[in-house]
């Protein structure tokens, strides 16, 4: 089979089949992908996943570039990242349709009111992870107070201190923490 | 020439935010609120909400996810299509430029000390709008929130329960929520049509009286 039409299709599982977002993606992307038809080795994948933590955009996306990239350059970089979100854009399509639809009706609001609240938690839950490995370098839940790292805990408080009192714009506190970062690390 | 003004606006922004979404899935939902709620006032902070609900029980990266809804509010198919073309642009041409230099990028001190302090900038932006976010929440639904905040944290943070269990868990508690309310609400106008017969009858009877 083509190599393009073989990327499409196995990356469009990958967008069909990843619920949940981020991490639910990364056992499918290893069983196609290295097991399957040995794209790329298991510490090849191993390295694109740091990469996708380091880099701004969602892991599945990051994945199909890099992959497609890997086996057939830029080309096959565009086609397996549009097989990725195909899926998504038929799907959510839909969805966002029949939300516009019905969200007036009464069943549809007190659904969304009890979702309200859970979806914050679930942000916070994802901060709480964030801020995790940030401050400790690690993914599980620690309060090893040695093992903390101080230069990020300052640029944490000062970041939330600048977004909470000044509302300044979140791109901008980013950029600033991110050439703190290079001072301190650097310097110190 | 104003719509094609707002899907300008619309992909430069979605082009913006992607490429500052360090940590993927939710770190996008406090970005996207601060431009389109905020900012430009195209969404309310409940549409924000909700949005980000069928974003993450859809399947696919919940970035894309969430621009595709973005998208199609502002300006229907042709919108979300703005918006996807926006949201992957970032990531496509950064991947690809740093699978051709993969070994230098990953030992370089520098690249390493900037992101190690982006990230302490991240966590900060989503601890901010989780305050914001959980303060309004509070304030619509007391109880509800001091409910379903602290047993949802619990159940995805510490227990590892997958999230789509959760919505669907939320899904039907709404549902059931829902129809306890719809048969109180019918026992309600059942008593309340059974006081107005009573007082028609009553006023009947006095009418007669009187005649009498």
């Amino acid at each position: 089979m083509n190599i393009y039409i073989e990327l499409l299709l196995v990356f469009m599982q990958v967008g069909a089949l990843s619920i949940g977002g981020g991490y639910a993606a990364i056992p499918i992307i290893q069983s196609r992908v290295v097991e399957q038809y040995a794209w790329l080795t298991l510490s090849d994948f191993t390295d694109l996943i740091t990469i996708a933590e380091m880099t701004p955009g969602p892991i599945a996306i990051n994945s199909a570039t890099f992959v497609g990239m890997q086996v057939a350059g830029i080309g096959g970089a565009v086609v397996a990242t549009i097989g990725c979100i195909i899926p998504s854009a038929i799907i959510v399509s839909l969805l966002a349709f029949l939300y516009f639809k019905f969200r007036s009706l009464d069943i549809v609001k007190d659904i969304l009111t009890v979702l309200r609240p859970a979806i914050v938690a679930l942000i916070a839950s994802a901060g709480l992870g964030i801020i995790i490995l940030a401050f400790w370098g690690t993914e599980g839940f620690t309060t090893d107070t040695s093992a903390l790292n101080i230069v990020s805990v300052m640029i944490f408080a000062l970041s939330l201190f600048l977004l909470r009192k000044y509302k300044l714009n979140p791109i901008a506190v980013m950029s600033g923490a991110g050439a703190l970062g290079a001072v301190f690390y650097l310097l110190l | 020439m104003k719509k094609k003004g707002r899907l300008l606006k619309l992909f430069t922004t979605s082009l913006y935010i992607s490429a500052f979404t360090f940590g993927g899935g939710f770190v996008i939902i406090p970005l996207m609120r601060k431009k389109f709620v905020e900012d430009l006032h195209w969404l309310e902070e409940q549409e924000m909400l909700d949005l980000a609900a069928i974003a993450q029980s859809a399947p696919g990266a919940i970035a894309v996810n969430a621009a595709i809804l973005l998208g199609y509010k502002i300006m229907g198919i042709l919108g979300a299509l703005v918006a996807i073309l926006g949201t992957i642009i970032p990531p496509m041409v950064i991947i690809s430029v740093i699978s051709f230099f993969y070994n230098a990028f990953r030992t370089n001190v520098v690249v390493n000390a900037v992101l190690s302090g982006m990230q302490a900038g991240v966590a900060a932006v989503i601890c901010d709008v989780v305050i914001t976010m959980a303060t309004t929440n509070v304030k619509q639904n007391k109880w509800l929130s001091a409910v379903v905040m602290p047993v949802v944290f619990v159940l995805t943070y510490f227990l590892d329960v997958n999230v789509v269990y959760i919505i669907l868990g939320c899904i039907g508690i709404g549902i059931v929520w829902f129809v306890v309310q719809h048969v109180h609400k019918k026992q309600l106008e059942k008593q309340q049509k059974g006081n107005d017969v009573t007082d028609v009858n009553v006023t009947h009877r006095r009418h007669w009286r009187i005649h009498k």
